[in-house]
């Protein structure tokens, strides 16, 4: 069970007021605030034993080296990687797709299929298809129906002997819906198809066990685990990262070098050129810290109470049409009301203390699905409350009488 | 009217209602005035990009001074380059070039201003001038 005041009180920032009024924060699928502990870390980093890692024989180094280390151990721990140096520290989910999309540009041959699905985030579209321009590979994709579930028919047609990856996200940015990515990876796997599922918006719901779901690459942000912006996590399997080349070259991820020639560092190092943002990954460790303390059970089972509670209170607002309505879903409600455009109802919330994300969240062809400009989007973290939903929900009536 | 006066005359005219709310509806209002554009100049290459919601503008030269129309299918954009339509159209190129924007922080718009706001009224402002410093350029 989850004591949510007690939780609130972790987070300084659900303290402040927006507007003159308390501040309602429901933009959560973009980034998740920090708690106390977090910042703390943060803090004490940069106050006791800021230095440079992996280099120096001071103590000060020494010290920040283990607390990194430590903090990778820590990402290892929490989603089950088998090694510590399938864990690549990178800067965020964005940088991690990219490590693997360019890596793949020379072991694809023209020809090739890759496939992605119909909701995916611009992130786990564009860097494919700038893999497609550099190797002549084609890019398919999975289709999605009204409810925004992926069409698993349609997968089994797509797959075939020349699929080489398949890129899906664990769970929808805009639309929630929770992807089943078991059978998505292992229809591939028996086509020897990798398989990268980006866990950005699952992450903060479901502590996937990458062992356990067989996945080849992994890749989180911490800022949507409550840990700090501009750190993320790439996983994959070993023999993987072993035939993917490095993506930058520069220091920390080399072996020998002289002019003619140099040799690369193992894992991680490979992929982890130039200082590191350190702070961010010692706080992205005790922000998982934070999380397991709460529990992820825990967590899951409060969310869908708010989901629920929200779901039924939005509906009853005249003319309000949810956007994913899959059976499976995390705690986030993308909507319209009426013909209102969701920028005007965006800035009359916000004027009310009450944030939520407008537009199209960065998945223009979900939007273009269903030939919509974008949507509202509310969604809710562990550190929410019915009150706040009530906020939201008073707040969206007035909208709609002032814009409607 | 100057553009200076068309400006006064809209802070006196904000300066009226006491809440953020009242001020909002009076833009939404405005935005039922503003010169609508004539559907065949509604294409792709007259939106204002930096916008969440869809602003077109089309701008004329008339004895030297500039005629803006525009369209939103946002309310509130409508309102607010409706507010900026009334202050820039009808004067000389020179002139929208020249204007001093202040007056927007003074009506209480200063959030829009802010470049996280992807309402895009800077690029609004940009967009006018844009046509403003053709024509100008045309003029010389």
């Amino acid at each position: 069970m989850i004591d949510v005041q007690k939780i609130r009180q972790d987070f300084p920032i659900l303290q402040r007021q927006v507007n003159g009024k308390p501040l309602v924060y429901f933009d959560n699928a973009a980034t998740s605030q920090t708690p106390q502990v977090v910042i703390n870390t943060i803090v004490d980093y940069y106050t006791n034993y800021n230095a440079n890692i992996h280099r120096g024989v001071h103590s000060l180094s020494q010290e920040a080296t283990d607390a990194y280390e430590l903090a990778r151990h820590k990402v290892q721990t929490h989603f089950n990687a088998k090694h510590a140096h399938e864990v690549i520290l990178t800067s965020g989910t964005t940088h991690s797709i990219n490590i693997v999309a360019t890596g793949f540009t020379s072991l694809l041959q023209k020809g090739d299929e890759i496939i992605v699905s119909a909701m995916e985030h611009h992130s786990n579209i564009v860097p494919w298809q700038m893999l497609c321009e550099r190797t002549g590979a084609v890019l398919k994709v999975i289709p999605m129906n009204q409810e925004g579930t992926l069409i698993m028919e349609e997968y089994d047609t797509l797959l075939s002997n020349k699929t080489k990856l398949v890129f899906v996200n664990h769970v929808s940015n805009a639309l929630g819906t929770i992807n089943p990515i078991r059978e998505i990876i292992k229809k591939a796997h028996a086509l020897d198809a990798a398989v990268l599922i980006d866990g950005a918006q699952a992450s903060p719901h479901i502590k996937a066990d990458v062992q356990e779901l067989d996945v080849d690459f992994y890749v989180v942000s911490a800022h949507k685990l409550c840990g700090p912006t501009g750190v993320g996590m790439l996983y994959g399997k070993e023999s993987w990262l072993n035939k993917l080349p490095p993506y930058q070259g520069g220091g920390e991820m080399i072996d020998q070098v002289t002019f003619e020639k140099t040799t690369y560092a193992g894992l991680p190092h490979k992929f982890e050129a130039g200082t590191p943002n350190i702070c961010g990954g010692i706080a992205f460790g005790a922000a998982l810290d934070y999380m397991n303390n709460i529990g992820f059970d825990a967590i899951a089972a409060y969310e869908a109470e708010l989901l629920e509670y929200a779901t039924q209170k939005l509906l009853k607002i005249d003319g309000l049409k949810i956007y994913g309505t899959a059976q499976e879903k995390t705690a986030v409600i993308s909507f319209n009301i009426g013909t209102i455009h969701p920028y005007d109802i965006g800035t009359i919330v916000d004027k009310l203390g009450i944030a939520v994300r407008t537009g199209h969240h960065c998945a223009q062809p979900i939007m273009d699905f269903y030939k919509i400009p974008g949507t509202v989007r509310a969604s809710f973290a562990f550190y929410n409350t019915k009150e706040e939903i009530d906020l939201m929900i008073d707040a969206l009536q007035k909208a709609a009488m002032m814009l409607g | 009217m100057t553009i200076e006066e068309i400006q006064n005359e809209l802070v006196e005219e904000f300066s009226m209602f006491e809440d953020w709310m009242q001020r909002y509806e009076y833009m939404i209002e405005l935005g039922k005035t503003l010169p609508l554009i004539d559907e065949r100049y509604k294409t792709d290459q007259n939106i204002i990009k930096g916008c969440q919601s869809k602003v077109w503008v089309h701008a004329e030269m008339k004895d030297e001074k500039v005629q803006f129309t525009a369209d939103s299918d946002a309310i509130i954009t409508k309102g607010i380059i409706a507010i900026l339509i009334r202050v820039f159209s009808n004067q000389h190129p020179q002139d929208i070039v020249d204007a001093d924007m202040g007056f927007i922080d003074e009506i209480g718009l200063k959030e829009h201003l802010s470049l996280t706001r992807a309402n895009g009224l800077v690029s609004m402002i940009k967009q006018l001038r844009m046509y403003a410093i053709a024509y100008q350029t045309q003029i010389n």
